[in-house]
């Protein structure tokens, strides 16, 4: 099929490129930009005036199945969640039910997901065998089965000597460590930042110190064995200062923040609200406005949607008990673009953010809009305000702390190796 | 989102004491006074809940706490169910919200709610029909709005007012939901200054956000108060990673007639009970002159008789 996607603002990250122009797609390669390739005849004109065209946005995380087994979504469903926020890429951390520690199982989520034609699956196997933090995973024979990192999921950190392990091994392969950091005897049983709101609520705490004290173990770890580490889901303003320290340091090492940790804070909590139970915990304001200066000189490198369905009767429960996450990877697009007004960034600097950022942090090929590229593109409405609910919501998962909330920016078709795979308007029709 | 008073300011349910307007306080101590006469009568009943079905519902285990409200509803003539949950069907795997919603339906018209987890009555108050009534009977270490008000009670009842009331407030800050509601309750009323005198380790995050100033030593924390609450160390906590030993805790912590000599001569002491002696409080000190501990017992029904009969729209 040939497809023409007429006057639409090009942004594209990899070319650094933001202009109106045409795009052509031949089958699944994009065969024009600008100038109509000779003798191109479309099979279908989608009139993109006013709307922007990025690359399909790459999410690092996104859980594909829901917490436990009382939860029901299928990877169908999920991953036409993801294209429904315009997500063609995404990583799946390895804290799911099963835990992708057998390379088996990780060839046969990705051999589903071929199947279904739809996102595409990019697995983070787990580090440790049952993400026990005891025994180093087969990252080598994960790797095989199509593994792009390893990381703990939200899971707890191993000790010092199992950690130095894993880094030293995954450095022997060149294999990339995602962790989210916080020490697990200081972190383990808190729920909420452990601040005025924790104190005012009555709820267990976890210390800023619990994530500082495991980024700087894991930063000098890194730096002692040179593995390749990518700090996930940083939500702390100390955080963000021993990274921006460590990166001028030259220590390899990347990070992300969640588009919660990125727009709210502990006090949005209310009385026990639980959509608002996630991990890691929302912290205070300053950490919030620590971690959007931190996107903006780079100590943060990109925005995750930290997607995780849960299901209502695991949120309407009192605050301890409610299962953290919540469902995001539709609301990434909006809460970036959220964050590039408020911040008066560019929207090229926002989409590089969701792109080709994560991209390069999963160790694969960045989607560019480039002639003799694959077709995988996200169409969207930066202008468009939508409201949140549970029936704008593709996933299962109906709880997310933006329910009910305006967000502006929507996306209109995702395109998949030049194939229309969201399309809810027929704006392709 | 204020669950718990209506849109015209009226208490739908009493949850946490913060965010309760000063009058609404005031109200409940004034009903709580009228109260008074009957718990000294021979014949201690008055009709005004008479036909209303009150369930007590308490996922932890309570005695003292459980009966005053018992014996305040059947003094306001009212129904009383007794549910210790942690025997029912929470045992057998029902969730809070599905057993709840049963006993909506038998028909009942309040619940008194005590459960571990910080929130559990607001989560409750959120889902019950309108026409039923929640008391937080302490939650987590959230809230305990009744317990707080029983002290204002007693605090009104021997120092007549709060303005320029020293309060301090002694203990396991960090754990209790008695002093959160304590000092939300002295800080709505007026009290000229709240102190929480504690180890650095029984002191939650951000503690001074509540409106409170923080003292680590007792012997500086005590000098010209007029009330000192004493805080119950619970047994799990007086030894372990919080506290090295009770002796240790008592020894620097305790309320001593020597310590209690550096406040006011006319302070007074108060204890939520139950008291450990020896731990927290000098025998002495607990049934010595200056301990309203034994008052605050008997003023704790009429105090949840008011809140019962306030929240049943039925307050003289």
């Amino acid at each position: 099929m040939k497809i023409c996607i007429k006057g639409g603002r090009v942004i594209d990250p990899e070319s650094d490129g933001d202009k109106v122009q045409d795009v052509f797609i031949s089958d699944s390669i994009i065969v024009g930009i600008g100038q109509s390739p000779r003798g191109f005849m479309a099979d279908k004109i989608i009139n993109a005036s006013r709307l922007a065209i990025c690359p399909g946005l790459v999410d690092v995380s996104v859980r594909v199945g829901g917490h436990g087994s009382e939860f029901k979504t299928t990877l169908e469903q999920e991953l036409r969640s993801a294209l429904a926020g315009g997500v063609t890429k995404l990583g799946c951390p390895p804290d799911t039910t099963p835990v992708l520690d057998q390379p088996g199982l990780v060839t046969m989520l990705r051999e589903r997901a071929t199947a279904l034609n739809s996102a595409k699956i990019f697995p983070i196997g787990a580090m440790t065998q049952s993400l026990s933090g005891k025994l180093l995973a087969e990252m080598a024979a994960l790797s095989d089965a199509g593994c792009v990192a390893f990381s703990q999921g939200d899971g707890v950190l191993p000790d010092a000597a199992v950690l130095k392990k894993a880094m030293e091994y995954a450095a022997t392969f060149s294999f990339r460590i995602f962790l989210r950091p916080q020490e697990r005897s200081l972190g383990n049983r808190g729920i909420a930042h452990e601040g005025s709101v924790s104190t005012r609520l009555g709820l267990p705490g976890v210390p800023v110190i619990a994530e500082t004290l495991a980024v700087s173990n894991i930063l000098m770890l890194a730096k002692e064995t040179g593995a390749m580490v990518h700090l996930s889901k940083l939500s702390s303003y100390a955080a963000v200062e021993l990274v921006r320290n460590a990166k001028q340091d030259g220590v390899d090492v990347t990070s992300d923040v969640s588009v919660h940790n990125l727009h709210l804070c502990d006090i949005d909590i209310g009385y026990f609200d639980t959509n608002f139970n996630l991990c890691p915990p929302l912290r205070a304001s300053r950490d919030k406005d620590a971690l959007r200066e931190g996107l903006r000189d780079d100590t943060v490198n990109l925005i995750c949607s930290d997607h995780y369905p849960v299901s209502q009767d695991q949120k309407n429960v009192p605050f301890a008990e409610a299962i953290p996450g919540a469902s995001s990877v539709e609301l990434l697009l909006p809460l970036t673009l959220q964050w590039a007004r408020e911040e008066g960034q560019t929207l090229l600097k926002a989409v590089t953010q969701i792109t080709s950022n994560p991209s390069h942090v999963l160790g694969i090929s960045p989607s560019s809009i480039s002639i003799g590229e694959v077709a995988d593109l996200c169409i969207f409405d930066p202008e468009h305000p939508w409201i949140v609910s549970d029936k704008s919501l593709v996933s299962a998962g109906k709880n997310t702390p933006f329910i009910n909330k305006e967000l502006v920016g929507r996306v209109l078709c995702t395109i998949v190796e030049g194939r229309i795979a969201y399309d809810p308007d027929e704006i392709c029709a | 989102m204020n669950l718990q008073l209506s849109r015209t300011g009226e208490m739908r349910h009493l949850l946490t004491i913060e965010g309760l307007p000063k009058q609404v306080i005031y109200d409940v101590l004034d009903a709580a006074e009228s109260f008074m006469p009957v718990t000294k009568r021979d014949v201690k009943k008055v009709p005004l809940l008479r036909g209303k079905t009150i369930f007590n519902l308490f996922f932890e285990s309570s005695t003292r706490t459980r009966t005053t409200f018992e014996i305040a509803a059947k003094r306001l003539s009212a129904d009383v169910i007794n549910i210790n949950v942690g025997t029912s069907a929470v045992a057998k795997g029902e969730s809070l919200l599905d057993t709840i919603a049963n006993l909506s339906a038998m028909n009942a018209d309040m619940f008194v709610v005590r459960h571990g987890q910080s929130g559990a009555p607001h989560l409750i108050a959120k889902y019950v029909p309108p026409h039923i009534n929640v008391i937080n009977a302490g939650d987590g270490s959230h809230a305990h709005p009744t317990q707080a008000l029983l002290d204002m009670y007693t605090i009104r009842y021997f120092k007549k007012k709060f303005e320029g009331l020293r309060v301090a407030i002694v203990g396991d800050i960090s754990h209790s939901r008695v002093a959160r509601s304590q000092i939300h309750a002295l800080t709505t009323l007026g009290a000229s200054e709240v102190r929480v005198i504690a180890p650095k380790t029984l002191l939650p995050a951000n503690v001074e956000n509540l409106g409170v100033s923080v003292y680590n030593d007792i012997a500086l924390g005590l000098q010209e108060v007029d009330v000192i609450i004493m805080l119950r160390l619970q047994r799990e906590r007086m030894s372990g990673v919080n506290l090295p030993s009770s002796q240790e805790f008592y020894s620097a912590y305790g309320l001593t007639q020597k310590r209690l000599s550096l406040a006011k001569s006319d302070a007074i002491v108060m204890h939520p009970g139950p008291i450990n002696r020896g731990v927290e409080i000098e025998s002495l000190v607990a049934d010595g002159r200056s301990s309203v501990i034994l008052p605050q017992v008997t003023f704790g029904i009429a105090i949840r008789m008011a809140v019962m009969s306030i929240l049943a729209g039925q307050a003289k």
